[in-house]
């Protein structure tokens, strides 16, 4: 199906299953311990080996000899396979830094070697023994201090402009110029990296944790140079990801190696520490903002630089890509620019480039806000746009950012927040509030499914789309019981398997209304396929309603509609030039009340409200759920995350989650989310758009706003942490 | 982890010899720090003698009028304690401020009192680290070193005793009892257990080859308000980045032990003597051969301000 002209009305209008706060009907099974996670994929007749991977101990050189006599004569050990030994390996499309293979080392923890034996202890204790020569180089490592070197990056949009910024800046009344840093981040799932790989002569299973079924399964191919159709992935539950399990990671190729070494199948989890050094992160970004307006809060000129690092053939942060779009301003420019960094591979995380970039822009906004004597969501709302500002003939396929903020504004009471910084008190504690706009981009992906419908009138929908904890099970079912006029539980969802049609899968917002959208279409064939089974003129006469196909005076259950056979129908959503024409995106408001300690600079969050305009929201339930994660996940962006950089020796320090802090429950003590009702018909036949990620973009800011409300200390470099307020708090009697 | 071998002790005399006559022998008791050092093989004992059934779990009045913990008294059976509870606040606040009730389930006393730092580097074994590998260098000082210590500190050292547990106990003038190898017992006041880096910060205590705790004793209640103060980056489950344990009289006089700046319960009776004059006062004579890093400097301000907290807290 392709999908190039707005929706017009479908059977999910009806919204008899659709946009109901359905339970995710996978829950019983995971509260139940029985959803069977990649490592805890177990045959008791297959006698599984178990793998543990060695890191490169230096950050950057190569290796000049592993010895692996100790470690192969260690109990149990059953093969050990070193980078040296396999020789160079092609990479995946999808990396930047090469998983394994050669003799070259790009990063700290990059995989040199894989030990496999009979019991996990004996692999972990046999990988120490494993004895390796480096010839260590030098490498950078500090962003701050590579800001001069970095260039203008091949690929994408790395610059745009509109108008001539530096003559409206020069001449606006007001005006602000300021830098802010964020730190690398952590993807910090709960579930680590984890792989099963069997060979059956020259076919391999890998049971993993991927968000992209195909993508691994293509870069594997790649990878393991085997032709991908001998490749079969299975990932059907997964504890997280963010972006980390995008693409191919090193366990599944360690057990590929692994498990063909060793004549058995293997499993590969990768340690805690491995997922900071080994894998991908969200990298460090200096950001420069320039705005000017006019003294009545117009903005004339905006700015937004932006610098990061990357191993050589990565790519930028796009953390300017927000400022293209968010607020009007008719002289305008963005860039970004790449330094080489020889830190492992910064990738996309959650959100990339708006998380980041909204950490900035809008605290420059607050900034502004106040130079201008306006009050902060006053001045959004004057700024709001409905085309897109650096081409304003490409409208928004709908926007109600101003919406968001001025419901936010009355249901959390921001009329009493204190117009004077550090005014408010509550006990010891200093109290502010700030907001921030949300706003991350829509994407739509193809994404392709195929039904089933059986004798016994169940739907069965099988799709390689992942569910990483979001709900995609639950929205699935809802979407073909909608179609199919089924309940919910007269459907099976059946994920993440390389043998199921290939769907968008799960990253950038995209995958709710893709994989759903790509499911519908599916459903529209199945509704056609019966009715011409049951010989009526076509599936618009027909209804689909309580298990029942009925037109006019006929009525037919499903179950006899299948037959014996049963049907089955397969395909595939395509999307046109609806995204050239309009602008979609994903709009909200975040609000914060934090209390800040009058002593100790400690922060504690008093309560968030999100508001948020998305599109038609499939499941209230599971998406609150993703909103209030994404929540809680700016607020460890604001206060605590960092990836820190040793910058001598070239790796990120805290490498555990007990040194790399995301928030635990005592910091998130109240939340709340708000939807607007509405629908963009623009986006998908769903006329959903994303909201996973919408609920991270602007909390960090908003967070940095509440504190400086409270306090009067303006921090522009995240996270904010109470060393960087406490020189600027009140004296102590 | 490497292979070891496991004991269970039958009595205290035995498990001091044991431990004694066996090389790479280690106690192991709550075994929550323990087992994860020997997992990323920062420990490597090869013999394990667990003293869990030694029954040391016991706490009971003293002649003096204090309490006799039980080396093996979990944290979450200290802290619950009426007595405790009520003579010695500052001593549950203290626990109930660290790790997770499913650690402090486990955690040990005497365990408490022996756990090693959290510094990132000796938790990584390819970064050079004179703790872990006697000889090897620092990384932290030039490094990661927010988090560590700014006074009590060597050139060749900079980590810190993490725990919460040793503040209040040395704010309290706890005496740590020993069984030796030969059957001798001895008393060691917490002041003289945790040894300073100097060249050696791998070697942590004056515990001898064999020596096993067998009770905390605290003395006689002493009154006063019982305030502790931890101070970190989120609000639970994590390490403290300056942690104040004090017990403040109504004349103004007290004590106070500061964790998360010193590689042990930092605490100078010669600072307390300043209290009544402030906390400006007691902090800098505190903190006065202090030489913190770049990145931990802000701890010098920061035990000022919660000192000064907390002497407001002690008198409202």
């Amino acid at each position: 199906m392709r999908f190039d002209t707005p929706a017009t009305t479908n059977p999910i209008d009806q919204l008899k299953i659709v946009g109901q706060p359905i339970h995710r009907i996978d829950g019983p099974l995971k509260t139940a311990g029985k959803a069977v996670y990649a490592y805890e994929w177990h045959d008791p007749n297959t006698p599984y080996a178990y793998g543990y991977i060695v890191g490169s101990a230096i950050a950057k050189g190569r290796i000049r000899s592993i010895d692996v006599t100790a470690a192969k004569n260690a109990p149990g050990v059953l093969a050990v396979v070193t980078t040296d030994g396999v020789g160079e390996l092609k990479k995946g499309k999808y990396n930047t830094a090469k998983l394994f293979g050669g003799t070259e080392v790009q990063h700290y923890h990059q995989a040199i070697a894989v030990v496999a034996a009979e019991t996990f202890e004996e692999a972990r204790a046999a990988a120490s023994l494993v004895k390796v020569h480096y010839a260590e180089e030098k490498g950078v490592f500090d962003l701050a201090a590579a800001r001069d070197t970095a260039v203008k990056p091949d690929d994408g949009e790395p610059d745009s402009a509109a108008g001539d910024f530096n003559a409206a800046f020069e001449t606006a009344p007001v005006k602000l110029d300021q830098t802010y840093t964020t730190p690398d981040q952590s993807h910090a799932m709960m579930e680590p990296h984890a792989s099963i790989a069997a060979w059956s002569g020259d076919e391999l299973t890998v049971w993993t944790s991927s968000q992209m079924i195909d993508w691994w399964r293509t870069d594997l191919a790649t990878t393991l140079g085997i032709d991908k159709e001998k490749v079969h992935i299975m990932s059907p539950f997964i504890g997280g990801g963010f972006g980390v399990k995008l693409f191919l990671r090193a366990d599944a190729v360690l057990a590929a190696l692994a498990a063909r070494e060793a004549k058995r199948p293997v499993k590969v989890a990768l340690p805690r520490p491995f997922l900071m050094n080994n894998t991908t992160h969200r990298p460090a970004t200096i950001q420069r903002i320039r705005i000017g307006a006019g003294r009545h809060g117009r903005i004339t000129a905006i700015a937004h630089e932006s610098w990061s690092g990357d191993l050589p053939g990565g790519g930028p942060e796009v953390a300017v890509q927000q400022t293209r779009l968010l607020y009007a301003g008719e002289n305008r420019m963005t860039a970004m620019r790449l330094a080489t960094l020889d830190l492992p591979e910064g990738n996309a995380m959650r959100a990339p480039g708006e998380a980041p970039g909204m950490m900035a822009l809008e605290i420059a906004i607050d900034e502004m806000a106040e130079r201008l004597g306006l009050d902060p969501v006053e001045f959004r709302t004057i700024n709001d746009t409905q085309v897109d500002p650096e081409k304003p003939e490409r409208p928004f396929s709908h926007r109600d950012l101003v919406g968001c903020l001025r419901t936010g504004a009355q249901r959390f009471g921001w009329k009493d927040r204190s117009k004077r910084p550090g005014s408010r008190r509550d006990g010891d504690w200093l109290v502010g509030m700030g907001v921030g706009s949300a706003f991350r981009n829509n994407l739509v992906v193809p994404s392709g499914a195929r039904v089933r419908l059986d004798r016994g009138g169940v739907v069965t929908v099988e799709t390689d789309m992942t569910d990483i904890g979001t709900g995609s099970y639950t929205i699935i079912a809802q979407t073909a019981a909608e179609m199919l006029g089924v309940p919910v539980d007269k459907v099976a969802v059946s994920l993440g398997d390389s043998r199921f049609p290939v769907s968008s899968g799960s990253g950038g917002q995209f995958g709710g209304n893709s994989s759903t959208a790509g499911v519908y279409a599916a459903c529209v064939k199945l509704r056609e396929a019966v009715a011409q089974k049951l010989g009526f003129n076509n599936a618009d006469d027909v209804i689909f309603a309580d298990g029942e196909v009925r037109s006019g005076d006929r009525r037919i259950t499903l179950a006899e509609a299948a037959g014996d056979e049963g049907l089955v129908a397969e395909d595939r959503i395509e999307f046109g030039k609806l995204t050239e024409t309009h602008q979609q995106s994903t709009f909200g408001a975040h609000f914060v009340e934090v209390g800040v300690d009058v002593a100790t600079g400690e922060t504690r969050l008093r309560r968030m409200l999100a508001v948020c305009a998305a599109g038609r929201i499939l499941n209230p339930i599971t998406a609150r759920s993703q909103v209030i994660g994404a929540m809680t996940m700016g607020v460890g962006a604001a206060l605590s995350e960092d990836l820190v950089v040793d910058k001598a020796r070239g790796f990120f320090v805290n490498h555990d989650l007990a040194a790399y802090e995301v928030p635990v429950h005592a910091d998130i003590p109240h939340q709340e989310v708000i939807f607007l009702d509405e629908t963009d018909p623009m986006s998908s036949p769903m006329k959903a758009k994303g909201i996973a990620e919408l609920g991270l973009c602007g909390v960090a800011a908003a967070v940095a706003n509440a504190i400086y409300n409270a306090t009067g200390v303006r921090v522009r470099d995240y996270p904010i942490t109470l060393d960087k307020l406490i020189n600027g708090l009140p004296e102590l009697s | 982890m490497r292979a070891f071998s496991y004991e269970c002790a039958s009595s205290i005399e035995t498990a001091a010899k044991a431990a004694a006559s066996t090389d790479g022998a280690k106690f192991i008791a709550g075994g929550t720090n323990l087992l994860d050092l020997m997992k990323l093989e920062i420990e490597t004992p090869t013999h394990l003698i667990d003293v869990n059934g030694l029954g040391l779990d016991r706490i009971e009045p003293t002649p003096e009028g204090g309490l006799r913990i039980g080396a093996l008294v979990r944290n979450t059976d200290l802290a619950a304690d009426e007595r405790i509870r009520r003579d010695y606040g500052l001593l549950s606040r203290a626990l109930l401020a660290g790790a997770s009730g499913q650690l402090r389930n486990r955690a040990t006393t005497a365990g408490n009192l022996l756990q090693r730092t959290r510094c990132p580097y000796f938790y990584d074994t390819n970064q050079p680290c004179n703790k872990r590998q006697p000889g090897s260098g620092c990384a932290a000082i030039a490094g990661f070193s927010r988090q560590l210590g700014v006074v009590g500190v060597s050139d060749a050292c900079i980590a810190t005793h993490p725990g919460d547990m040793a503040v209040a106990m040395r704010a309290l003038d706890a005496v740590i009892e020993t069984i030796r190898a030969d059957g001798t017992t001895r008393s060691i006041p917490i002041a003289d257990f945790h040894r300073l880096p100097g060249k050696t910060p791998d070697i942590e205590h004056v515990l001898e080859r064999g020596e096993l705790i067998t009770a905390v004793v605290l003395p006689k209640p002493m009154g006063g308000k019982h305030i502790y103060r931890k101070v970190r980056d989120r609000a639970s489950y994590a390490f403290a980045l300056v942690s104040v344990g004090a017990i403040v009289q109504p004349d103004g006089t007290g004590r106070i032990a500061v964790g998360g700046i010193a590689p042990k319960p930092w605490r100078d009776e010669a600072a307390e003597k300043e209290l009544p004059r402030g906390a400006k006062a007691a902090s800098t004579r505190l903190l006065a051969d202090a030489r913190p890093t770049e990145q931990n400097a802000f701890k010098i301000t920061l035990v000022e301000r919660m000192l000064s907290a907390v002497l407001a807290e002690a008198r409202g």
